[in-house]
This record gives C-alpha cells, structure tokens and sequence, in this order.
C-alpha cells in the first residue's frame, strides 16, 4: 500500500488488565508494518492480555492504544488470530479444509454454495505448504501439522496482522524451526506484521524485528539487541538480571541471587 | 383396540401394508421419523461442542416440566418445551463456556428430578403417564402431537439451515470465531434452544431417560465414521431412522417396548463401529495434537 514506513499498532501509556488486577501498566510503543515481532515473558505476565486488547476483546485501563490507526474492534478483519487453545481435539474427526473454509466464510449465513470458499481455503493451505493435509482429519495431525492449519485458518482472510499466541509450545525443536522459517517467510513475501507470543526467544531471534518483554507488570519493548541486555532487563525486573549469550548469539536469561555470598 | 399377536410373513411389503393400517402406527412412523431426522442433525453439533451432558440434563428438566404438565391436565409436550427452553437459555446465558459447567448443571438437574418427583406426588392418577415421559411411548402419540412434531421439526431444521455456518465454526473453534466479532454467546443460546425443542419432540419416542440413545449415540458413531461435516449428519440421520424404523417393526411383533428396541439398535452400531470398524480399518493412526511434542 504506501511506501513509507506505517505505523499498524500505537500503544501509548497503556495500561491493561481488570479493574482489581492490573496486568501491566504504561506501556509505549509502535509496531510497523512488516515487522516481525515476539513477544515474550513469564507465564502470567500479560502476554495473552495483550492480544486480547488488539483483538478488541478487553479495553485498556489507562491510556491508549489504536491498531490500523483506530481503536481496536473485536471481529476486525484485517486482524489474523491464532490462540493458543483450540476447541480441538483427539475426537475432533473433521478434515482440514472444512476448518479452513469455515475461517473464510463461516460469518456467513446458510450453506456454501458457490465453492468460492473451497478454492480460497485451498490457496491458504497452499501458502503454508499444507496442501496434502486438506482433506486429512484435523484428529489425525501431529503437533507441527496442526499449527500450519491454523496458520491457514488466520490467513485464509488475508490479513495484515497476525497474532499468533504460543504456536511454538509443544513443537520439537526440528518442527519448532519450520514454524518460525514459515511464519517469517509469509511475513516476509506477503508483507503482513505478525506477532507471535512465546517463552523462548531464541528459536525467533534471527528473524525479529522487535521485541516485547512483559514482566513484573511493565513493557520494554525494542529491538532485541537493545531489549535482551543485562541493564534493561534489570530494570524490567527490579531484581538483578544478567543476559548471557553463546558463541551462536543465543542469550540465556538469568536471575542473579542479590544475597549471594551474604553468610 | 385389541391386537392379535403378529408375526412375520415373508413379504415385507405385505407387512408394512399391514402395520399401517393401524393409525397408531402411522402416527407413530411420522413423528419418529421426525424425531430421528431432527435428533440426528441437531445431535452432530451436541457432540461436535461436546455438550452431551447438558443435552441429557435438559432432558432431565424437561421431566419436570412434563410432570407439571401432567398435573395441570396439559399435554406434556407443551411442559416440556417450556422447562427445555427455559433451563437451556439459562445454561448458556450462566455459563456461556462449556468447560467447566458440568457440576453447574448436574446440580440444577438433580434439583429439577426432585421437583419431577413432587408434581409427580401431587398427581393423584396413575403411573402409566409418569412411565411414558421417563421412557416414551411413541405408539400413544395422537394426530396433534404428530402435527406439533412436524411443526417443531420444521422450525429445528429451518433454523439449523440459517445458522449452519457460524454455529459450525463456532462450535469448532470458537475462541477464534468470538475473535472474528462472531455472536458466539448468541449462537451459544440458539444452540440450547435447539437442543431443548428436539429434546422435547424425542422424549415422545424414547423418553427422558434415554434420550442419549438418539441425541448423541448417532451422531457420536457418524462422525468415527465421516470426517466431513455435512456427511457425518447424514450419517448420523440415517442410524438414528434406521434404529426408529426397525425399532417399530420389531416392536410391532413383539410385546417389548419401542424404546427398549431403538435403544439397543443404536447400541448395536455403536459396538460395531466402536470395536470392529476401528479394527479393521487400516493402519489408522491416531495421533494427539501433542504427541510429537516428546522428542
């Protein structure tokens, strides 16, 4: 669309959560167009909460947030979602292509009748390599399979932004890559931003753009040189931290004991 | 009427010529047709959301509704499409999620059999309508419940053709379709409301107590056996008619009840599909989502 440098996501001081709980507080920054960004921290820090803001599902306590220079609005269709819990499983004996078709056109009332919805599901299943699994049972599929599904299923709308919440956990190491490579080759090739939520950066780290630390209720956000170091980390945190990387650049992030050596 | 003791001849279309000279027995093809086609589709999606519990607790709270209505002098039907679609409006609007709901609704249940029991209690007549509301008696239904049948299962299958898409993908995957701005909580209530009007329509044939054998049974069996949506309904029609109309044959010529007949039927597919089909198809795999995670 332009050529210029566009803003998808602004955040400005936002603060999410419940009203008795707040989740995390103030947090800025931008994500433009294209990037491939990870969003990472303990469990329960409030990376899921911040997806449910894009998604509209959740309304910031404090401050400001605007997705495709508006506020966020549930069912926008420009928005791409993968969660990290489908309603799927071991008894759920339905082929790929229906889940697919029904991302396309489910919203709709009726039946399908124009096929229309087939063709534009199968060109979503081509794009992540999974032709063959169309007309495989959903039941059926291993763990790395099931993922690319899914990843078909947010992109059959072709969307500009994806979010995609934990696609990595539970993959082995092997499937884990092939994930990341697809996710970051449809970011690539197709232009979209995606966000993708995860507990181990390192798998990501070649391909990001940017990063999104959530932990002890604040944001840091930047790129992952300038997020994944000792002092930001720290000050994230509030408690020593140090960030150590191997000969590969993978960084290991580790709490330092303040009373150590103290008796 | 009083019947003579049949039995089989070898020309069957001389005995179905037979069979529906009797009245009872047309009714009772016409409303168990009905119900079966209705059971069987509104019963893919009651095992597609992996709502079987709350669609056997409805039909729990249907008793109380149809025992009220004994009571009050009112065809049961009419109490039960009442306490169904009241008790499963109130399920989905309590909790919109079906995780976690099952304590929830076998608490209302267990209460809603209590008050069966009372109004039961209250009735000064005899049994024999208390036994066809836990058990069916589809040979008792006259020409204006065949005609409510009809007309209800014209309404289900009307509204299940509307709402086919979003409650399939809903039903499928509904964090994503409530993210897709879907009315997920609204299709959840039109759900129950569909299930709380079938159920009602099938208590006339296999009763309260054995709902399951026609809600859920066929539909559990269609989709072992068809991994396309629209297929596995059809599948699902098809055992629940087959079981209904051979249930009513057989009863005919023998003095068990129709119930007891249709029930086992549909357990017969369902040992087969459950231990032969499984068996002898080839080299099937199941793989979990996360089984490959174990490296």
């Amino acid at each position: 669309m332009s050529t210029t440098v566009s803003e998808i996501i602004t955040a400005s001081n936002v603060t999410a959560g419940y009203p008795d709980n707040t989740v995390w507080r103030e947090a800025s920054f931008n994500i433009n167009r294209g990037e491939f960004v990870s969003i990472i921290g303990p469990n329960g820090a409030g990376k899921t909460t911040l997806f449910r803001l894009l998604l509209g599902l959740q309304h910031p306590l404090g401050g400001n947030i605007e997705i495709f220079n508006a506020p966020p609005r549930r069912g926008n269709p420009l928005i791409g979602y993968v969660p990290q819990r489908h309603g799927i499983d071991s008894e759920t004996n339905i082929e790929s292509l229906e889940l697919v078709r029904l991302a396309f056109s489910g919203k709709h009332w009726g039946f399908s009748l124009s096929g229309r919805d087939r063709k534009v599901a199968l060109g979503a299943l081509r794009a992540v390599g999974s032709e063959e699994l169309a007309h495989r049972s959903l039941n059926a599929l291993s763990g790395g399979e099931l993922q690319r599904i899914f990843l078909a299923e947010a992109l059959v709308s072709s969307p500009e932004l994806l979010l995609l919440d934990e696609p990595l956990s539970n993959l082995d190491l092997k499937r884990e890559k092939d994930l990341v490579q697809l996710v970051n080759s449809v970011v690539r090739s197709r232009n979209v931003t995606a966000l993708l939520i995860a507990h181990d950066i390192n798998p990501l780290l070649p391909f990001l753009d940017k990063v999104i630390f959530i932990a002890n209720g604040k944001v840091a956000t930047g790129k992952p040189d300038e997020v994944l170091t000792s002092e930001s980390l720290t000050a994230l945190y509030g408690v020593p931290v140090e960030v150590l990387r191997d000969s590969r650049g993978n960084v290991a992030i580790i709490g330092i004991d303040e009373h150590h050596g103290d008796e | 009427m009083v019947m003579n003791r049949m039995t089989f001849s070898i020309n069957l279309i001389a005995d179905l010529q037979e069979i529906f000279r009797y009245q009872f027995m047309q009714h009772a093809v016409e409303a168990g047709t009905v119900v079966a086609i209705v059971a069987g589709i509104v019963g893919y999606f009651v095992v597609l959301r992996r709502s079987s519990f709350a669609a056997h607790a409805l039909s729990h709270i249907g008793f109380a509704g149809a025992a009220g209505a004994v009571l009050f002098a009112v065809s049961p039907v009419y109490g039960l499409l009442l306490f169904t679609g009241v008790g499963g409006s109130a399920m989905a609007v309590l909790s919109p999620r079906a995780a976690h709901r099952d304590v929830h609704i076998g608490t209302v249940l267990a209460f809603m059999l209590g008050l069966g029991v009372l109004f039961i209690s209250l009735y000064a007549g005899n049994s024999t309508q208390t036994y066809s509301i836990l058990f069916g008696e589809i040979l008792g239904i006259s020409s204006s419940d065949v005609l409510l049948t009809l007309a209800a299962g014209a309404v289900i299958l009307a509204a299940v053709a509307i709402v086919y898409r979003p409650l399939l993908f809903s039903s499928l995957d509904e964090d994503v379709a409530e993210a897709r701005g879907m009315p997920t909580f609204l299709l959840g209530i039109v759900f129950m409301l569909l299930v709380a009007v079938a159920t009602s329509i099938a208590v006339q044939v296999v009763g309260v107590l054995l709902i399951f054998s026609l809600m859920v049974t066929p539909a559990a069996i269609a989709q072992q056996l068809a991994k396309r949506p629209q297929t596995a309904m059809i599948v699902s029609v098809a055992i629940a008619l087959v079981a209904t109309w051979l249930g009513l044959f057989v009863a005919y010529y023998e003095p068990y009840p129709v119930s007891f007949f249709i029930t086992t039927i549909v357990f017969s597919f369902y040992l087969l599909i459950r231990f032969v089909y499984r068996k002898i198809k080839p080299l099937r795999v199941y793989r979990t989502t996360f089984e490959d995670t174990q490296s």
